[in-house]
This record gives C-alpha cells, sequence and structure tokens, in this order.
C-alpha cells in the first residue's frame, strides 16, 4: 500500500550525489513530494529531507540503495522513531479593501504568519509550521484570492529522546 | 607533467599494463602520452568490444580490466559494456575524454552528458575538473571498482585537463568517508547459520557470481560438511562441475536436480547470489518451506526478492572458513540418497544421433575434447544455457558470460579479454549466428594479437531463444527470428579477417576437427550448421515456479526418434 515516507540523508557535496539519489527514487517509481537541500555546520556536507510516496514493502530496499551510493553518508528514516518537521512557505495574497487586510491580519496572527512584503494589492505572509497547519493556512487564504506560493518542502529531525547516542557525543565535544 | 601523462602514471600505480582503447578527437591528449608509455594498449573496433574485454579480463584474472573511448558516440558506445559490467559485479575502470570544460553543455562536436548518462550502469563516476584531482580519482576508482562488491566505475576527462600542467602530488589519500564495504562477518550470525545448518535434514548451498573470488574457501567448506553444490550461471567453475557433491544449475534452464532439489530442500544456504528472477522463477512460490541463510557482501541484496532469516553480511573468504570451523560433517546420508537418485534418473542427455548436427551435440564435444579444462566465454541465447549445462568448467574465473543483463555480443570481445588475461590458455566461445554478429568486428583485434580463441559459432539460422519461445508461447508465430536467408559465410568472412574460418555440416568432421584445432591454439571460427527447432529443457516458464518446471527431451522415457521437439523444417 502507497503511503507518504519521510527519509533524511546526509550527503557530500559532490556533483551529481543529487542525480544518483534522484535517479534511484525514479527508478524505484517513487514520487518525490518535496525535497529540501542545505549545507549542514560541518562544511562539505549537506542534509536533504525527502517526503516520498510509495509502498511499504520496497522502503527498506530503497533505503539499502541509497547508502551504496558513494557520497550519500547517513539514511534516516523517519517512520522508524518520532521526529520534528517543518516547512517554510511564502505565500502572496489578493487584498482589494482595508476590511480584508484587517481580517488577512488577524488570520496571520492567529496563525503566527509574519507579514514580509506589504503593497496596496497584496501582502506577502511567511509562515513556518509542519504540514497540516501550512494547508490550513492555505485554505484560509484561498477565499481572498493566493497570488502565488512557495513551499520549500519538508525539513525533519529525529526528536533527542529517540537518539541518545548522538547527544552524547556532542555533549563529549562540549565538555572537552 | 601534464594531465595525460599524469593520468598513466596513476595506472601505472594501480598495476595497470593493459588497456582496451579506440581513439579519437577529445581523448587524443591521453593517446599522445600513451605514445610512450609502457602500458600496452589494445585497440579494438569497436567501443563496446573494449568494455566488455575489460570486463572479461576482470573476470578471468580478478583484476580491474581497463578501457578507454573518446567523448560522445566512443563514450556512449561504452554504456552497453558498462551495464553489463555493472549487473555481474564487474570491476572495470573506464576512462572517457571530453570536450573542453569550457565547452561543456554547449552542445560542442561529440559531447554528450557522460557523466550523466553512465550514472545508473556504474558503480561510481567522476568528472575530472581539476588536473590535481587526478591522482587521487584514479586511485579512488580502483578501489571502489575492485572493493565491497565489485563494479563499473567512469572517470571522465575533458580535454584542456588532460592537456593541463600538474603542480599536485602523487601521495594522495582516498578520501570516502561515505563508502565501508563490509568484509568481516557478524559472529553472532555465523554462529546462527552453524546452528541452521547443524539442525537442517536437507541442506543445499546455492553459490553465485559473488564465489568466483572465494573458490578455494567454497570447496574447503564443502569438503568438511558434505554439502550439496548448486552453482548459478555467475557460479559455473566457482565450484568443480561434475564433482560428486555438484547439481548443476538452478533457475528456468536449470537441471531437473537442482531444482527438484530447491523445492525439497529445508535449507538454503546462499553465498554470493542475488536470487536472480532466472533463478527463482515466481518469487512467492521459490523455495518456501526452506530456512534461508543468505552470505553477502551487499547488504542491499540481503532480502530483496527472497527473505533470509540468518543473514550474514560480508565477505566470503572471511565468512565461509569461519563458518567451516564451526561446523563437522553433516549426517545427510538420506538426502543423499534422494539426490542421487535425482542425478541417476535425470542425466544430461540430448540426441548424439539425429539427422543433423544439433547445437548441444556440438557444445557437448567440446567439453568432451578439453575435459572442461579450458576457459569457456559465450554469447546470449540458447547456445549460452546449452554450454552452462553441458560445459560447465572447473576452476574459479573460467566460465565467463553476461548473466544479469544478457548482452548479445558479449562472447566474442570476453574471449579476447580472457585471453589477455590467462596467457597460454584455450578460450572458446560458444556464439550463435545471431549473438555473434553484435561484435564480428573484433574478429579484427583477435586476428592483430593472434590469440588461442576458438569460436564455435551453433548456426541454426534463426534466434533460437526467442523462436523457442514463440513456439512455445506464442503458437509458432515466429516473427521476425529468421537469419538463414541472410546470413553470411561465416568461413569466408573469417578468412576475410585472416582467421581460418571452417563450415561444418556432419558430426564426423566436427569429431575430427575440434581436437585438431585445441591442438594448435589458433583462432579459428567454426560454423557448425545445426538445426533450428532444437530446445533448452528443463524449462520454467517466465513468471512460473519453479514446480512447474517443464522437463521436456530431459525426461528419461522422452524419445528422440519421435520426436515432439525434434527437428522440424525451418520456419
Amino acid at each position: 500500500m502507497n503511503q507518504k515516507y519521510v527519509l533524511s540523508l546526509t550527503v557530500r557535496d559532490r556533483p551529481g550525489v543529487l542525480v544518483r539519489v534522484a535517479g534511484l527514487f525514479a527508478r524505484r517509481a517513487y514520487n518525490i513530494e518535496s525535497l529540501s537541500v542545505a549545507q549542514t555546520e560541518v562544511p562539505g556536507i549537506s542534509r536533504t529531507t525527502f517526503v516520498v510516496t510509495g509502498d511499504e514493502s520496497s522502503i527498506e530496499q530503497v533505503e539499502k540503495q541509497l547508502q551504496k551510493i558513494i557520497n550519500v553518508l547517513k539514511v534516516i528514516n523517519h517512520s522508524e522513531a518520532k521526529y520534528v518537521d517543518r516547512e517554510l512557505m511564502l505565500i502572496k495574497v489578493a487584498v482589494t479593501s482595508l476590511d480584508e487586510r484587517t481580517e488577512l491580519r488577524q488570520i496571520a496572527a492567529d496563525f503566527r504568519a509574519k507579514i514580509v512584503d506589504v503593497h496596496q494589492n497584496a501582502l506577502i505572509f511567511e509562515l513556518t509550521g509542519d504540514e497540516g497547519k501550512v494547508e490550513a493556512f492555505i485554505e484560509q487564504m484561498r477565499p481572498f484570492g493566493i497570488i502565488e506560493l512557495i513551499r520549500t518542502g519538508k525539513v525533519a529531525l529525529t526528536r533527542s529522546a529517540e537518539d541518545p547516542k548522538v547527544k552524547k557525543s556532542v555533549l563529549a565535544a562540549k565538555a572537552a | 607533467m601534464t594531465g595525460s601523462e599524469v593520468l598513466l602514471k596513476a595506472l601505472e600505480l594501480e598495476g595497470v599494463n593493459l588497456v582496451f582503447g579506440h581513439p579519437g578527437g577529445a581523448i587524443m591528449p591521453v593517446y599522445d602520452a600513451l605514445y610512450d608509455s609502457s602500458i600496452k594498449h589494445v585497440l579494438v573496433r569497436h567501443e563496446q568490444g573494449g568494455a566488455h574485454m575489460a570486463d572479461a579480463y576482470y573476470r578471468a584474472s580478478g583484476k580491474v580490466g581497463v578501457c578507454f573511448a573518446t567523448s560522445g558516440p566512443g563514450a556512449t558506445n561504452l554504456v552497453t559494456g558498462l551495464a553489463t559490467a555493472h549487473m555481474d559485479s564487474s570491476a572495470v575502470v573506464a576512462i572517457t575524454g571530453n570536450v573542453p570544460l569550457s565547452l561543456i553543455g554547449t552542445d560542442a562536436f561529440q559531447e554528450a552528458d557522460v557523466y550523466g548518462i553512465t550514472g545508473p550502469v556504474t558503480k561510481h563516476n567522476y568528472l575530472v575538473k581539476d588536473v590535481n584531482d587526478l591522482p587521487r580519482v584514479v586511485k579512488e576508482a580502483f578501489y571502489i571498482a575492485s572493493s565491497g562488491r565489485p563494479g563499473p566505475v567512469l572517470i571522465d576527462i575533458p580535454k584542456d585537463i588532460q592537456n593541463a600542467t600538474f603542480t599536485g602530488t602523487f601521495e594522495v589519500e582516498i578520501d570516502l568517508p561515505g563508502y565501508k564495504p563490509t568484509i568481516k562477518g557478524h559472529a553472532g550470525q555465523i554462529k546462527k547459520a552453524a546452528e541452521a545448518l547443524r539442525a537442517a535434514k536437507r541442506p543445499i548451498m546455492i553459490v553465485g557470481g559473488g564465489s568466483q573470488s572465494a573458490a578455494d574457501q567454497v570447496v574447503s567448506f564443502v569438503d568438511k560438511t558434505g554439502l550439496p553444490v548448486i552453482t548459478t550461471l555467475m557460479g559455473i567453475g566457482a565450484y568443480p562441475a561434475a564433482s560428486d557433491n555438484w547439481l548443476g544449475m538452478p533457475g528456468m534452464h536449470g537441471t531437473v536436480t537442482a531444482n527438484k532439489a530447491i523445492t525439497s530442500c529445508d535449507l538454503i544456504l546462499a553465498a554470493g547470489i542475488r536470487f536472480d528472477d532466472r533463478v527463482t522463477g515466481k518469487v512467492s512460490t521459490f523455495a518456501k518451506q526452506a530456512t534461508v541463510v543468505h552470505i553477502d557482501i551487499d547488504p542491499a541484496e540481503i532480502s530483496k526478492l527472497v527473505e533470509a532469516h540468518v543473514p550474514v553480511v560480508g565477505d566470503l573468504k572471511d565468512i565461509l572458513p569461519r563458518l567451516e570451523k564451526e561446523l563437522n560433517k553433516l549426517e545427510l546420508s538420506d538426502w543423499w540418497t534422494q539426490l542421487n537418485e535425482w542425478k541417476s534418473n535425470y542425466p544430461e542427455r540430448f540426441n548424439r544421433e539425429g539427422k543433423t548436427l544439433g547445437s548441444q551435440e556440438v557444445i557437448r564435444m567440446f567439453y568432451e575434447a578439453t575435459e572442461g579444462k579450458c576457459v569457456v566465454t559465450t554469447e546470449v541465447g540458447q547456445h549460452q544455457m546449452f554450454a552452462a549445462r553441458l560445459f560447465p568448467t572447473h576452476k574459479a574465473r573460467t566460465w565467463i558470460t553476461s548473466g544479469g543483463l544478457g548482452t548479445m555480443g558479449f562472447g566474442l570481445p570476453a574471449a579476447i579479454g580472457a585471453a589477455f588475461a590467462r596467457p597460454g590458455e584455450t578460450v572458446i566461445c560458444i556464439a550463435g549466428d545471431g549473438s555473434i554478429q553484435m561484435n564480428i568486428q573484433e574478429l579484427a583485434t583477435l586476428y592483430k594479437h593472434q590469440l588461442p580463441v576458438i569460436i564455435a559459432i551453433c548456426n541454426n539460422g534463426v534466434l533460437g531463444m526467442v523462436r523457442q519461445w514463440q513456439e512455445m508461447f506464442h503458437h509458432e508465430r515466429f516473427s521476425e527470428v529468421m537469419l538463414a536467408d541472410s546470413n553470411p559465410d561465416f568461413a569466408k568472412l573469417a578468412e576475410a579477417y585472416g582467421i581460418a574460418g571452417y563450415n561444418v555440416f556432419d558430426r564426423e568432421t566436427a569429431k575430427k576437427l575440434i581436437p585438431e584445432l585445441l591442438a594448435k591454439g589458433k583462432p579459428a571460427v567454426v560454423n557448425f550448421v545445426v538445426y533450428p527447432s532444437e530446445k533448452v529443457f528443463p524449462m520454467i516458464p517466465s513468471g512460473a515456479g519453479v514446480e512447474d518446471m517443464i522437463i521436456g527431451d530431459q525426461e528419461p522415457e522422452y524419445d528422440y526418434d519421435t520426436d515432439i521437439y525434434g527437428e522440424k523444417e525451418l520456419a
């Protein structure tokens, strides 16, 4: 049965590594729903978070195949432990009246979204949150007229309580 | 030093003394440096041939094979060869020239995205952008290709990098933090494997391509435990064929005994195999009754297709001797009674007295003349399956075939690569009239180097394996399999290349000629004209289970004179 998986990969910043990763998902008929990549605290190492839809029986196989890619350092399947995830959205919404502007400001405050750009006919909001919150906000904005929006895709970290070993190693480094 | 000189020196540091290749515009600086190099270069007539030669060179010797090609079409011609090596886990390092960095991405003359194209068919690949990276890249490429589960690695070098002045050092370290193959098997898992083996009443061992580098350990393990051994297509030679413990090949065209053993065993010790669909048939019914102990160096092969109850990840060379220590001779006399009954009920059989010569008969003549003490390469098709059954060898790295990708056109260049890897040994390439024409240009390479390669073409005038499926599963609708109406005269063709060529139509001539050619040790092409309707049996139809095996003419009562599977007119 198809379901969503959140996978995090730490990779070396080498050309081609993302092509190999994406190619692997494509070959196994996994649909990449979102993908975010950025540098980590270690120079030369990036972390990517993938949200993919696929069936359970082959997710383990995909993890193993990902691990085989020479420049992939670590593969984390977040469905195996509790994790926190967030995504960031910028959304541009049409404003035609003062009433609308007031109403929009109120909804934004409820969602703790920030206004990052103001124009006489439009506002841009910045919102972070999990998928549910982001989607709820989009639904609230829809009646006003969404001009355009962009989402970063999910980023995820395993909860600290689920990963005590790593925590200890960092604490040890701090003490030293 | 220029980048090209650095490349050649880096190759020498890896112990390379032989390269298969074809020059062209974007790799000319490398060929210029080669002019003064001690590295021997074999000029191939098509880059695919070069890739297969490098692949077979590794398979036959255990030393990484190297091939060169130019940019664009030169590099794309390598792709089938790289995919073949990738599927069969063969250590190849391919070096391609590319257009200068400034022209990459501009649709320059003979430019192709080789780095992008070869990604899915290599274990790893590089596009070199700094000449000073070359020593490290070459060192890493050889390490990646030959360690863990072997595979091909491609290094793409733009022309300006080949010409650039080197200011770096050869004192470089491998820098691969994401690549740590598991070599040593887990002690606890080895203990579990031993327990499972001790408890088993009807165990079998299946050895595959991964055991070609651990043949001594396989033989020692079997001697100690007394296990019955099945060799997959890729495992032939890793355990001596025809010895008492050998049951033959499993799967679609496996022996009756091997397949019956798989359906009746209570434990499979799988060593260096990946449970290909041609071995398992329908996976959902494959050996459901058996405990599976799976030893493999690639963790991704564990439970990929067949669930492993006791997985052991690591190198067979490490694991088998340790497992052997945990075990004594297993008490298997009842099981052996059963196995030996099957073996005697289903001996290898084929028609030796048909009206016309048959492929199986010809292939068996080579086995009888050599006793399997030679190197065998095959093309792909019926002759390949016949050879697996009737012409196995007894030593590791002496039976070379395109098992995973099933590349027609592999056998002739592979024979050349194997002959370079094993000087002094006769190489016999079992071919079909279809396959041989896919890389026939390499006869020129064979002529030039006068290698002891005998090419035995089983010429049935059709694409025999396709024809067999059409006869059995497509209502005898023989769509586009006819070759006989336009085949060349293979003997004349060989002679045009300067190689001795023979057309053979009858068994007396065949029986006389084969030992003569073996004694000569010169290149030869023998075109055996055989009948077209011969079929490979046993056969498990595609998608069916091992229990659905069609035994066909391997049935003990099968009468070749009333031959339902026999000599029909050419369709």
